[in-house]
């Protein structure tokens, strides 16, 4: 029977030659991955093991990214408790703030992350790696623990649904707007527990930036996994940033989805995400009939703080100014993004046209620090969930958007479209 | 494994773990500290009302959103005995199960029972029954080896336990 691309990695994985969706199964794993929040969880489960070390020292990744550089003396101690594990267990892929950057903008640009990989994190975005053709999904700490200390986590093989995306998107419509886009159509829950497979000539359209946008976010529908096929520039992508060789996997011809989902690319628009669920969509020409008056707009995070994002932005805000009272917040994604967006002159663009531009860190997208929102404010924010309370007070709004979308909004001072502007 | 018994407190769709433990509570990983929190973003209430035992019912992808293992931890210290729910999200799954707080999906049940209805739930054959309406559901049994995982109180204990 045929396979899905996600069931022949976790095959493969599994030393299996076969596998059907729910079969449960113990897969070995590439990379086991946390952060400064869920990794001091996985360390003290971990202590009550009765092991000697870690599986692979060169197989785990610790990044302190959510709550670092250190918000307060809480967190500052459990970055230090990741710092001092990392230590003891000679952890390789430990990122020192310096070194640091959002996990998920840093592991694939790392070369950590590679097609025909099984990867998981104890973060739920670990699903972005899904974009170099990767199997990779998010855990709690125990699995973390256990995954660091066997090398192996426990699966219940996916079904999946298959998005066949087609035709070039417009000019303004970027990988966010697509994903926005598909949440809305399916939902929270439309994806819960299944494999989101993309295909289609209009992947061809798509930067590996748009590829891992739209990957981070099929946890935003429920998913498992989402995963792309691997094509030439993807292939070229891993090449760059890594010296392991890429498994390549390609779904069989007569895998069995559970839907398939025809999406053509060159009619979607620019599109937000209301308050407080990510399926809450509307096009940007729709939303901007609403008057949303903003206070604040966020470009930045695991879902959109790489280079094309800030590219795309910085184009927008060139010799503009933010509205009176609107505070910019601008975080690259990773030290070489922020680097490079200071040899490209991105960051002298935003510091001119009047926003701030941060450190990378998880900072306020999960309301940790670096622009948390008081009551009843509300931010235009190319982070992932506008849940209630994420970002600050409960009263406060996000509005999930593409970052040409934010930075017209900041220009603006209210929700709006690159075209209006 | 252990019956759940105990006082029902309901929910609706899409309860994400921000609500459930909000991350401006995260710079602490203790049980204890995070149970005072524990629902504060979607009812102030729960930490005052809440009693050894009860029950959380609630609809649709109960624990959607981040991965953090701090939102079972912190229902699960606050003295819930169990949480029927008609889907969860999957993560939020997988860490209920790894901590050893019994959970249980039965979209019937998630939608019949009511606030304050007294529940038993046997995990063993999955019945749920609801005392005060005088009602039984048929929800999902975990398979084998959940049920020895959270029987052991979590996944760490099981792997030590030698069970596995």
């Amino acid at each position: 029977m045929g396979m899905t691309m996600t069931q022949k990695i976790l095959a493969a994985h599994a030393g299996l030659k076969e596998v059907v969706a729910g079969q449960l199964i113990e897969a070995d794993l590439d990379l086991v991955l946390g952060n400064d929040i869920t990794s001091p969880v996985a360390i003290h489960e971990i202590e009550k093991m009765n092991i000697d070390g870690v599986f692979n020292k060169n197989k785990i990744a610790l990044v302190p990214d959510h709550f670092g550089p250190n918000k307060d003396i809480k967190s500052a101690e459990h970055c230090k408790c990741v710092r001092e594990f990392a230590k003891k267990n000679e952890i390789t892929n430990y990122f020192e703030v310096g070194q640091m950057g959002i996990e998920h903008a840093l592991l694939p640009e790392k070369g950590l992350t590679v097609a025909g990989d099984v990867i998981i994190g104890a973060d739920s975005h670990t699903c972005t790696y899904g974009a170099v053709g990767a199997f990779s999904t998010g855990v709690g700490s125990t699995d973390m623990a256990a995954g660091m200390a066997t090398g192996k986590a426990w699966f219940k093989v996916p079904g999946a649904i298959k998005f066949v995306l087609k035709n070039k998107p417009a000019k303004w419509v970027s990988g966010k707007d697509i994903i926005l886009h598909i949440i809305g159509m399916i939902g929270v829950d439309g994806a819960l527990y299944k494999s989101m497979e993309f295909t289609g000539d209009g992947i061809s359209y798509l930067s590996m930036d748009d590829r891992f946008t739209i990957a981070n976010m099929a946890i935003e529908a429920g998913g498992k996994n989402g995963i792309f096929p691997v094509d030439q520039l993807c292939l070229d992508y891993i090449k760059e940033h890594s010296d392991r060789e890429p498994v390549v996997y390609e779904a069989d011809p007569d895998a069995i989805y559970d839907e398939t989902i025809e999406i053509d690319l060159s009619t979607l628009k620019p599109t937000v995400s209301y308050p407080h669920l990510p399926e809450n969509t509307k096009t940007i020409d729709e939303a901007i009939k609403d008057d949303i008056v903003i206070d604040q707009v966020v470009i930045g995070s695991c879902t959109n703080g790489r280079m094309d994002d800030l590219r795309v932005a910085a184009s927008i805000l060139k010799g503009k100014k933010v509205a009176n009272g609107i505070r910019l917040i601008v975080i690259p994604g990773t030290q070489k993004i922020y680097l490079d967006a200071i040899k490209e002159g991105l960051v002298q663009t935003f510091v001119e046209c009047g926003g701030v531009v941060s450190t990378p860190t998880c900072g306020p997208c999960l309301g940790g620090y670096m622009g948390i929102l008081a009551e009843n404010e509300r931010c235009v924010s190319t982070t992932n969930r506008n849940f209630v309370g994420r970002m600050g007070h409960i009263s406060s709004e996000i509005y999930l958007a593409s970052p040409a979308v934010a930075a017209a909004s900041a220009i603006a001072g209210k929700l709006t479209g690159p075209d209006n502007i | 494994m252990k019956n759940a018994k105990g006082t029902v407190i309901k929910y609706g769709d899409n309860v994400d773990t921000d609500v459930i433990i909000p991350a401006r509570y995260l710079n602490s990983s203790d049980p204890k500290e995070l149970a005072l929190h524990c629902m504060e973003d979607i009812d102030k209430d729960f930490v005052n009302r809440v009693k050894p035992g009860d029950i959380i019912v609630a609809n649709k992808n109960f624990g959607c959103g981040s991965s953090r293992e701090h939102a079972p931890i912190a229902i699960k210290a606050c003295g819930v005995s169990c949480v029927i729910a008609e889907t969860f999200a999957r993560i939020f799954y997988r860490n209920a199960i790894n901590i050893g707080l019994p959970i249980i999906e039965c979209p019937e049940a998630a939608k019949a029972i009511d606030e304050n209805d007294e529940v038993e739930v046997d995990f063993d054959s999955g019945i749920i029954t609801d005392i005060t309406k005088n009602k039984q559901f048929k929800g999902q049994p975990f398979p084998e080896f959940m049920q020895k995982i959270i029987d052991c109180e979590g996944l760490v204990n099981y792997i030590n336990s030698g069970k596995n």
